[in-house]
C-alpha cells in the first residue's frame, strides 16, 4: 500500500526551479530516504508534502489526502522534525510536548500517557522540566523527534535529522529512528546528504539532484546496478584522452569523471589495475593515484550525477542560502 | 475556530510573561517616567481649560494608552522571534486555522498587556491619581483589552509582513510615535488646528484613551458608548487584517 503518492510535483522560486517534476511513491511502514547534496530540493519537497509550501505544479496525496486541497487532513496525519530547531526555548521540554499535544487536540489522559512514552523513547525523562534553552543540540533533536511522535502520525518526516550533530549523538539518533521503524506504526520519510545515513537507515533511497529525481531503489539494488568494483584513478594530466580511449573497452561497465578522477566499474578490479596503468602510459596520461573499492551508495550517486555529494557542498546555491540566512539574522 | 490552539497560545504568552520578570520591570520604566516627568512634574504647571480636575488625572489614562500601544505593537515582534527560532513552523503545520492562531496570540498578548496596565494604574494611584468609582469603572478593563486587541492586530500584521528585526523596529517606530502623539492622550484634541484634529479622530487610540478617561475619571470628549463602539470596530477590523496577513506569512 502506498501512503504517499507524489505526482510530477514542481516548485519555482522566481526563475529558479528548486524541484523539477518529481514523482515517487512511499509504501506504508517503510523508511524512505531522499538523498542529495544541499540545495538539491529535498527540503523544498518535504515542505510541499507537509503543506508548508504550495507546489507551483503537480501534486501529491499524503495518507490519502490531497496536499493542495485537504491541507488540514494532511496536517492531522503527519509529524515533522524540521531541519532547523523549532522548539520554544523559553518553555521546558515537558511544556513543549504538552503544547504540541494540545495543538493536536489530544485529551489530558492520553496526553500524559503519550508524553511519558515518548520521553522514555528519547531518554529525556530526567530533563523534562528543564528549560529547553539549557538543552544540548542532541537533546533538542531528540525532544523534537519525540514531539513529532506524540500525536501518533501515520507518517513522520525527518528533514536532515542529524545535521550538525557530533558522531556519537548521530549514532544515538539513528538508534531511535531504527527503534521507531521496528515498531512499525509509522512510515518514515527522511532527507539527508549523508550517504551512510541513507544506507544504514533506509529501505529505499531516492537520489535527488538539481531538483530532479535521478534514481530510486533499495540501497542494495542501487549498489548492484553498478555491477562490480570501482577503480578510482586520479590523473595529473590526460584525463580526457584516457576517458575517450577507455570508453570503447568492453570490460569497463561504467565510466564517470569527477574533478581529476576517473571512476571505472569493473569485475575483479584488483586484476584490472595493471592494465589500466599500462593504458594510461600508452596514451600519455599521468596517474597520480589509484584506488579500489567495493561499491558504496556514494559511487552509485556519482554514477548517476557525475559528482560526489561533497563536491556540491560549496556550490553557489548553497552559499546563497547561507548568505540569506545570515542576512535574516 | 480551534479552542485548543487559542488556549495553548494564550497560556504560552502568560507563562513567558511570568518568567520574564526583567522584561516586566523594563516595560514599566517608561510609563513610570512619564507619570513622574510629564504627569507630576510638567503637569503641575498645566491646567486644561474647561476642566476642574488636575492634569495628572487627565494624563494617566493617556499613559495607560501609551503602555498598551507600545507593549501591543511589540507583541507583534514575537512572530519574528518565532520565525527566527523555528517555532512558527511548528505552529503552522498543526491542523489549526490561522484565525485561531491569531486570536490566541491577541488574547495572550492582550492579557499580559492588561496586566501591565493594571500595574501602571496601581502605581498612578500611589502617586495620587483619583479614580471616581462608578458603574462604568469596570469598563476600563474592557477598553484596555480592546486597545490591546487593536494594536496587537497591527503588530501581528507588521510582524507577518516584515521579516527582519531592524525593518520591524523602523516601521513600528514610524507607527507608534504618531499614534501616541496624535491621539488625545497627553492633550485634548481641541487645542490643535482643525486639520490635525481629523487625524486624531480617525486614530483608534483616541477613543481607547477617551473611553478609559470616561471609565476612570468620569469625564471625556465623547460618550463612553461611542468610544466602546469605535474600539470594538477597530479591534474587529485589525483582527481581520492580521489574520489575512498571517495566513500569507511563510515559515522562513
Amino acid at each position: 500500500m502506498n501512503t504517499v503518492v507524489v505526482k510530477k510535483i514542481a516548485k519555482d522560486f522566481g526563475k529558479f526551479r528548486a524541484v523539477d517534476k518529481i514523482s515517487f511513491n512511499v509504501k506504508e511502514g517503510e523508511v524512505f530516504g531522499l538523498l542529495g547534496p544541499n540545495g538539491a530540493g529535498k527540503t523544498t519537497t518535504i515542505k510541499m508534502l507537509t503543506t508548508l509550501l504550495q507546489p507551483t505544479q503537480g501534486g501529491a496525496t499524503v495518507a490519502g489526502f490531497d496536499i493542495n486541497k485537504d491541507q488540514n487532513d494532511v496536517r492531522k496525519n503527519i509529524g515533522i522534525v524540521f531541519q532547523d530547531p523549532s522548539l520554544d526555548e523559553d518553555l521546558t521540554g515537558m511544556e513543549n510536548l504538552q503544547f504540541h499535544a494540545i495543538l493536536y487536540k489530544i485529551g489530558k489522559e492520553k496526553r500524559e500517557k503519550k508524553i511519558a512514552e515518548v520521553l522514555k523513547l528519547v531518554e529525556l525523562e530526567d530533563k523534562a522540566d528543564v528549560l529547553v534553552r539549557y538543552y544540548s543540540g542532541g537533546m533538542k533533536r531528540r525532544l523534537e523527534i519525540g514531539r513529532g511522535l506524540i500525536h501518533e502520525p501515520k507518517i513522520l518526516f525527518l528533514d536532515e535529522p542529524t545535521v550538525g550533530l557530533d558522531p556519537q549523538t548521530r549514532r544515538h539518533i539513528w538508534d531511535y529512528i531504527k527503534k521507531l521503524a521496528a515498531l512499525g506504526n509509522t512510515t518514515l520519510i527522511l532527507t539527508t546528504h549523508y550517504i551512510e545515513e541513507a544506507d544504514y537507515l533506509c529501505n529505499r533511497v531516492a537520489f535527488v539532484d538539481h531538483g530532479k529525481l535521478v534514481a530510486l531503489d533499495t540501497p542494495e539494488a542501487l549498489k548492484n546496478k553498478l555491477g562490480g568494483d570501482v577503480v578510482s584513478v586520479q590523473l595529473g594530466r590526460g584525463i580526457d584522452i584516457l576517458q575517450k580511449r577507455l570508453k570503447s573497452l568492453k570490460w569497463i561497465k561504467t565510466l564517470a569523471k569527477h574533478e581529476d578522477f576517473l571512476d571505472l566499474t569493473v569485475n575483479e578490479g584488483e586484476k584490472r589495475i595493471p592494465e589500466i596503468i599500462m593504458l594510461a602510459e600508452k596514451y600519455g596520461a599521468a596517474i597520480s593515484s589509484v584506488g579500489l573499492h567495493k561499491p558504496s551508495l556514494e559511487d552509485v550517486f556519482i554514477h548517476y550525477t557525475g559528482k560526489t555529494i561533497r563536491e556540491e557542498e560549496g556550490s553557489a546555491m548553497d552559499s546563497m542560502r547561507q548568505r540569506r540566512t545570515a542576512w535574516r539574522r | 475556530m480551534d479552542a485548543n490552539a487559542i488556549y495553548v497560545l494564550w497560556l504560552r504568552d502568560l507563562k513567558r510573561f511570568v518568567r520574564a520578570r526583567s522584561r516586566i520591570i523594563g516595560m514599566l520604566m517608561m510609563p513610570i517616567i512619564f507619570l513622574l516627568g510629564l504627569g507630576l512634574g510638567l503637569g503641575s504647571l498645566i491646567h486644561i481649560p474647561g476642566t476642574t480636575g488636575s492634569y495628572f488625572d487627565f494624563i494617566v489614562p493617556g499613559i495607560i494608552g501609551m503602555t498598551l500601544l507600545f507593549t501591543s505593537i511589540f507583541t507583534g515582534s514575537n512572530v519574528l522571534w518565532d520565525r527566527q527560532f523555528g517555532f512558527l513552523k511548528e505552529i503552522l503545520v498543526t491542523p489549526n486555522s490561522r484565525a485561531s492562531i491569531v486570536l490566541g496570540r491577541i488574547l495572550g498578548g492582550g492579557t499580559t498587556a492588561v496586566l501591565q496596565s493594571i500595574l501602571v494604574i496601581a502605581i498612578a494611584l500611589l502617586l495620587g491619581f483619583q479614580i471616581s468609582l462608578t458603574g462604568y469603572t469596570i469598563l476600563a478593563v474592557v477598553f484596555m483589552a480592546l486597545v490591546a486587541g487593536t494594536f496587537i492586530g497591527l503588530g501581528l500584521t507588521l510582524g507577518s509582513l516584515i521579516n527582519d528585526f531592524q525593518g520591524f523596529q523602523l516601521v513600528t517606530s514610524f507607527f507608534t510615535m504618531p499614534l501616541f502623539f496624535l491621539s488625545d492622550s497627553i492633550f485634548p484634541a481641541t487645542v490643535l488646528p482643525k486639520a490635525v484634529q481629523y487625524i486624531i479622530y480617525i486614530n483608534p487610540l483616541t477613543y481607547g484613551v477617551d473611553g478609559l478617561r470616561n471609565a476612570l475619571t468620569g469625564t471625556g470628549t465623547f460618550s463612553i458608548w461611542i468610544d466602546l463602539l469605535a474600539m470594538v470596530v477597530s479591534t474587529a477590523v485589525m483582527f481581520a487584517i492580521a489574520t489575512y496577513a498571517f495566513s500569507k506569512t511563510q515559515s522562513g
